[in-house]
């Protein structure tokens, strides 16, 4: 399931390019609304692939998004060659810019930078959705076959909890780019699920290990002088190992003593 | 086919049911009735459907053809009178939730949209544990769990939703002789209650003192009934035939004459 993330941050592609198509302009609000359809069609057709076609779930992302990706790749090299949709921007992202690119009130004042803005409605709006459907969404994804006997709609609570996959996708991708989203939408919960074994301490815990490798990241990539975007992607790694060993429920170490002590 | 009178007011009904996969029929033209506060086995080889028959009567998976109807509404306006043991298989044990966290779900149910857990919801929860004797448990994350134990944890979830029909799925898969025990009794109080309790069994030495009747089951319906009119060499052979291994098994129980009428 973690993989579904990174199909849907590369699918959402062909989905940015008709947006920008059709409305001629790089407004990112039709951009995002292109990208999320994208995005739940990815979800649909891996979901179609796994279901229908009886493929493995790995092979079916694999055939769905690297063919939309595809797509999306032909359809800038046919069309918008000369606009600057170009693939390294879309793939790396570059951080270092969202600072520049600022919401300007009509007074001309600088409000805030425009990623600020949409990424904590976004983070707001998810916070909302999880806290009022925790028990559904707790339900659904650990053991669907029982949520649909008793009455819950697993395929609403399913597609909701990808549309929001979806959305956090391609708000961030914009400034951050489609690998760091990655790292950041799977690493820290990785790291979290290491730590802990209660499912709200996870979530808070992944959100905050999050923060700490961007913040350590950024600091790492200022004193390199290098990529702020790979910096803060290899802190969750390092985060992720030092759980990997340290853990104190499921590390190396204390399996090692565990085995040691019997 | 054994014929059994009309059902008085039946808990379940399945009509006409026929259910495949890739055009291969996995259950064939089934009709069937069962009463209410009965506790029903679900008898067949490997591959007769059974799992199929539980999870197409709840509606988990397409139907080629037919209906089925409990307590006289469509699943769907009943939902809520409906519980389901899965097969333990059916879920990922390395979940980050804990024995309550399970149990609690089978609250979810009752609660509705935007409402949180209350306090009488903890409370059923503790008590379902402690009928299937995990209350001590309650706290321990589902993956450190023995395989009787996370079965317990799925009945205690079933319990807590307080329903009128049980599907169960081999819920005695992977359980030692005391735990079986323990959860035959515990179904037993549950159908003296006027529950009906169905469950995806293949052991045949104990179903004559587990069951108060029987589905024999294999791809299409051979019998069902009252265990002690169905549970027959006869209807046996007819469900396991050309089941060599299974046929022996069988000429055992009846050489052993293991099949006491029921008082």
């Amino acid at each position: 399931m973690a993989l579904v993330s990174d199909a849907i941050s590369h699918a959402v592609l062909p989905g940015i390019v008709l947006a920008f198509l059709f409305s001629g302009s790089r407004d990112s609000l039709t951009m995002v609304v292109g990208a999320g359809i994208l995005g739940l069609l990815t979800t649909f057709l891996i979901e179609f692939f796994h279901k229908k076609a009886k493929l493995q779930s790995d092979a079916a992302i694999g055939v769905v998004f690297t063919w939309l990706f595809a797509i999306g790749v032909v359809l800038i090299s046919l069309f918008a060659g000369k606009v600057d949709l170009d693939q390294d921007c879309v793939l790396y992202g570059e951080i270092a810019y969202t600072p520049l690119d600022m919401i300007i009130l009509e007074n001309g004042n600088l409000l805030a930078p425009k990623a600020v803005v949409v990424m904590t409605s976004v983070l707001l709006i998810i916070g909302i959705i999880i806290t009022l459907f925790y028990k559904e969404l707790l339900l659904t994804s650990f053991d669907p076959g029982y949520a649909t006997a008793i009455g819950f709609s697993t395929a609403f609570w399913h597609y909701l909890l990808m549309g929001m996959v979806s959305a956090t996708t391609v708000a961030s991708f914009e400034s951050v780019g489609a690998i760091l989203v990655v790292a950041l939408l799977i690493v820290p919960p990785a790291t979290a699920y290491l730590l802990t074994d209660n499912f709200k301490r996870m979530l808070w815990l992944s959100s905050l290990i999050g923060v700490i490798a961007s913040a350590s990241g950024y600091y790492l990539a200022v004193w390199m002088d290098g990529s702020i975007a790979a910096a803060i992607a290899t802190m969750s790694g390092v985060l992720f190992a030092g759980a990997f060993v340290f853990s104190p429920t499921h590390g190396l170490l204390k399996r090692k003593l565990v085995r040691a002590m019997n | 086919m054994e014929a059994v009178n009309a059902v008085k007011a039946p808990a379940l009904e399945v009509h006409d049911l026929t259910v495949a996969f890739d055009r291969k029929p996995v259950l064939w033209n089934i009709d069937l009735e069962i009463p209410q506060g009965k506790l029903v086995g679900i008898i067949g080889p490997n591959g007769a459907g059974k799992s199929t028959l539980i999870k197409s009567i709840m509606g988990l998976l397409p139907l080629s053809s037919g209906y089925c109807k409990l307590f006289d509404e469509s699943i769907d306006k009943v939902r809520h009178r409906i519980s389901y043991v899965p097969q333990r298989e059916s879920v990922d044990w390395d979940f980050p939730v804990s024995v309550l966290d399970v149990v609690m779900m089978g609250r979810y149910g009752k609660l509705g949209l935007l409402k949180r857990p209350r306090q009488a919801d903890i409370d059923v929860a503790m008590d379902c544990l402690k009928k299937v004797g995990m209350e001590s448990f309650a706290n321990r994350q589902i993956a450190q769990l023995s395989g009787g134990q996370q079965q317990r944890t799925f009945l205690a979830r079933a319990l807590a939703q307080q329903a009128d029909i049980y599907f169960m799925d081999e819920p005695f898969a992977g359980v030692d002789a005391a735990t079986e025990k323990a959860i035959i009794s515990l179904l037993r109080t549950m159908t003296a209650n006027n529950k009906t309790v169905i469950v995806v069994h293949h052991d045949l030495q104990s179903v004559s003192t587990y069951f108060d009747w029987v589905i024999l089951l294999n791809t299409r319906l051979v019998a069902y009934g009252p265990t002690e009119r169905i549970f027959t060499q006869e209807k046996l052979q007819e469900t396991y035939g050309g089941k060599l291994t299974l046929l022996s098994d069988v000429g055992d129980l009846i050489r052993r004459e293991n099949f006491p009428n029921r008082e």
